[in-house]
């Protein structure tokens, strides 16, 4: 399979396949390219074999079949200190007993470069990261955002290509967080180098990433950009992982001019886009974001079936109204409005209609 | 904050300062916490400070010359021991009466037991004379100069009187200057002759022993200690109680068990002796010296190593070792770098508490030391029950305490104790 590798392939997964016991499969058959520069986050729930496949690539874990390649050479043998790969680990993993700078300089000095270089480069990175006045101090004196950019700092410090980073901001409250979220991105960019990130938190992955993978047994069950992966969810578990979601179940009666009419379990009719059904009689779960749910008549398209609702609960969240309604049985059905000027708030036991475009409903493998 | 440009202490809302008003709110927790560590207190101070303090008490307290014989050691007080002359008659008038009061309350035994210790011989001159003297007429009878010496020609000895003066006072440094080899002499204190200097041997014996037993702890230690903290922790509790199994084991067993293996004709040289390692006739000397000694030991004392090594290295995050080898360190520079630097406070507790305990041993040495092999607890122990010599105990016991806290003091300065951790 020599030609597998694609010209501009800088990270590849072949066939990689991962057991620790030697009777379960914790990553399953994984297949992913990646070129050089990008920006690609693991996404999933835990056990789903993200940070397997992460700690594989750092050669912390060997694979049990299967090739992992960088930049075109197999690295499945060559131990971790020689891959050259730079790392964030969720704890930081800073040395307790080195000072900033000492630890800075750690990957420098075992790559036995001399003295003058070392202080430059370590500079440097803590410039890179402003934390230039704290090269003296120990970890342990260090707020957690502080410690998070020294790690980030020692992982870039030696110039590596590719950067991986396990859960860098598991650990921080959420203001840091997305502060963080936004320097590691540009960071990242303006250096150019490829990052391979691991974190359960779909927001951070849609924010921070070039492209998303939705790890869940074992298996990518969807590779693409955040917005298509929010958009356009390939199965039910991608759309229930990502982002905030509505489904109902039921069953497909006809697909007509790329429009599936699906009947719910109480009889209610609705128009989806066919996404993993072909055929009628079969059973789906339907899937609908919160914020393309429409229940002023005025807005909808012509023609297009509609689903009485009840509200049950009206809640205030200042940039915008969380309603929860009773829709075909579901009593957790959730519609999201902006809190514009000309907005009505719902009252609980108002009886409503609500509907959406076609296209923006997705019927998913049930 | 407060206003800070009021002057005097801040108020409470009654009117009452402020620190008092805390002090009165706390007073009651404070109490009751006193009450609750009271028992241990009580039990510390009367099972540990109190016979610390007796000890160093006792190693200098000298109050038996002067309570037994008061007359003579005033007498005493004109006499010129470098004069080489005999003390004039009414020392002698004044030893006779002192003796004759002794020998009655049975007391001149134990005042002769004491100058025995400085100079040997004594004992049996008061011995002999206290019988005869409790039969004088101290106004007729003298004089006693004549009389005495006729009993023993031990009271015309220059150096018997000299020892009564030397040791009068009611304090001595006598005992301590026994304790490192030296003596009072008639010009002060003196390097004992060389063929009865022992404690300094011994010290320093049970210092380097103790080094090496600590040493050999650490090293046979730590790779266990490692596996422990790295292994899944139901293999490491199973492991945690072979380790431990010693402690369920008599003292006196294991160190009898370590007889039966290393002596000549023992478990290791018939062993070496039919794999061939070793010939018949020169079998190996493994007990009754130093060697014995350092292998029962390290073996005995090697629990208290790995528990503290153990509970550090289960503090530290493996990510550690991780994140040094993705920077590209190989496995030994991780190791050496990253790893042992966060290991060494469980080493220096490990140390601390293995060198102690191994100073102070006692039954060990003795089963398996032999001659070579001693401690110096085996001669304190020799001084407070057989020789019964308690001043010059307490007095080794006291140095033995001193180079301890200075051992203590200098690993301080060198490592940090605030560096100790027991997990």
């Amino acid at each position: 399979m020599a030609d597998a590798s694609n010209v501009d392939a800088f990270v590849e997964f072949e066939r990689v396949q991962k057991s620790y016991d030697g009777e379960n499969l914790v990553v399953k058959d994984l297949n992913l390219t990646m070129p050089k520069g990008e920006f690609l986050t693991m996404l999933g729930p835990s056990g789903s074999g993200k940070t397997t496949c992460l700690m594989m690539l750092a050669g912390f874990e060997t694979a049990t079949h299967g090739d992992i390649r960088l930049d075109g050479t197999s690295i499945n043998n060559i131990p971790p200190h020689k891959r050259g790969i730079g790392m964030v680990f969720q704890n930081y993993a800073l040395f307790p007993h080195m000072t900033i700078a000492e630890n800075l300089s750690f990957p420098l000095e075992v790559r036995k470069m001399g003295k003058s270089e070392r202080e430059e480069k370590v500079k440097r990175a803590l410039d890179m990261v402003e934390m230039g006045a704290f090269g003296g101090r120990r970890p342990a004196q260090l707020s957690g955002g502080q410690q998070q950019r020294i790690a980030l700092a020692r992982a870039l410090v030696f110039e590596p290509e590719l950067v991986l980073m396990d859960e860098p901001l598991g650990a921080l409250d959420k203001q840091l967080r997305e502060k963080m979220q936004f320097e590691i991105t540009h960071l990242a960019h303006r250096l150019g180098i490829t990052v391979v990130y691991v974190t359960h938190d779909q927001t951070e992955a849609l924010t921070m990433s070039d492209r998303v993978a939705v790890f869940d047994d074992g298996r990518i069950q969807q590779i693409a950009p955040p917005d298509q992966l929010y958009e356009s969810p390939e199965n039910s578990f991608v759309a229930q992982f990502i982002g905030e979601n509505n489904t109902l179940e039921g069953t497909v009666k006809e697909i007509n001019n790329g429009i599936a009419l699906v009947q719910l379990d109480d009889g209610e009719l609705i128009d989806c886009k066919p996404v993993n059904v072909s055929k009628p009689g079969e059973r789906t779960r339907v899937s609908i974001r919160p914020e393309r749910v429409e229940y002023n008549k005025s807005r909808l398209r012509e023609g297009v079936h509609t689903l009485k609702a009840e509200v049950l609960e009206f809640i205030y969240m200042g940039d915008i109204f969380r309603t929860r309604l009773r829709v075909a049985g579901n009593d957790e059905f959730i519609i999201k409005t902006r809190n514009a000027p000309d907005q009505t708030r719902l009252q609980p036991g108002q009886q409503i209609e609500i509907g959406w475009l076609p296209e923006d409903c997705r019927a998913l493998d049930a | 904050m407060t206003d800070i440009s009021q002057s005097g202490p801040v108020l409470a809302a009654d009117g009452t300062p402020l620190k008092r008003s805390l002090a009165r709110a706390l007073r009651m927790q404070k109490l009751r916490a006193l009450m609750l560590i009271a028992p241990l207190l009580l039990f510390i101070l009367v099972t540990f400070i109190l016979p610390v303090a007796d000890m160093l008490f006792r190693s200098v307290e000298n109050r038996i010359v002067q309570d037994t014989l008061p007359q003579t050691v005033e007498a005493l007080a004109d006499w010129d021991p470098a004069s080489g002359q005999l003390p004039e008659e009414a020392v002698f008038a004044a030893m006779a009466a002192d003796l004759q009061i002794a020998a009655r309350a049975k007391t001149h035994t134990k005042v002769a037991k004491r100058l025995n210790y400085e100079n040997p011989g004594v004992s049996s001159v008061f011995r002999k004379s206290g019988r005869k003297v409790s039969k004088w007429d101290l106004a007729a009878d003298g004089p006693f100069r004549e009389k005495l010496i006729e009993i023993d020609d031990g009271w015309g000895d220059v150096e018997l009187w000299r020892t009564i003066k030397t040791y009068s006072g009611s304090v001595t440094s006598g005992y301590f200057l026994n304790a490192v080899d030296m003596q009072l002499g008639a010009e002060g204190p003196e390097i004992r002759p060389e063929n009865e200097r022992i404690y300094n041997t011994m010290l320093i014996r049970t210092m380097r022993m103790s080094l090496i037993i600590t040493f050999s702890c650490i090293l046979l230690g730590y790779p266990v200690a490692w596996i422990l903290a790295n292994l899944p922790a139901r293999k490491a509790n199973l492991l945690l109680i072979l380790v431990l199994l010693p402690f369920w084991t008599s003292l006196l067993v294991r160190t009898s068990a370590w007889k039966i293996l290393l002596q000549q004709q023992g478990v290791i040289n018939d062993t070496l002796v039919w794999i061939g390692l070793v010939d018949d006739a020169n079998r190996l000397v493994l007990i009754n010296n130093e060697l014995g000694t350092i292998i029962a030991m390290t073996h005995i004392l090697l629990p208290f190593m790995i528990l503290p090594m153990y509970s550090v290295m289960q503090t530290i995050n493996p990510s550690y070792l991780r994140a040094a080898k993705s920077l590209g360190a190989t496995d030994w520079t991780a190791f050496w770098r990253v790893y042992f630097p966060q290991t060494v406070p469980g080493i220096g507790a490990g140390s601390i508490l293995v060198f102690i305990l191994a100073v102070g041993y006692y039954i060990t040495p003795a089963l398996v030391g032999g001659t070579k092999g001693t401690f110096i607890s085996n001669l304190i122990a020799y001084h407070i029950s057989t020789s019964g010599n308690w001043g010059l105990g307490a007095a080794l016991g006291a140095i033995l305490l001193a180079v301890v806290l200075l051992l203590y003091w200098v690993y301080d300065k060198v490592v940090g104790i605030d560096n100790v951790k027991l997990g």
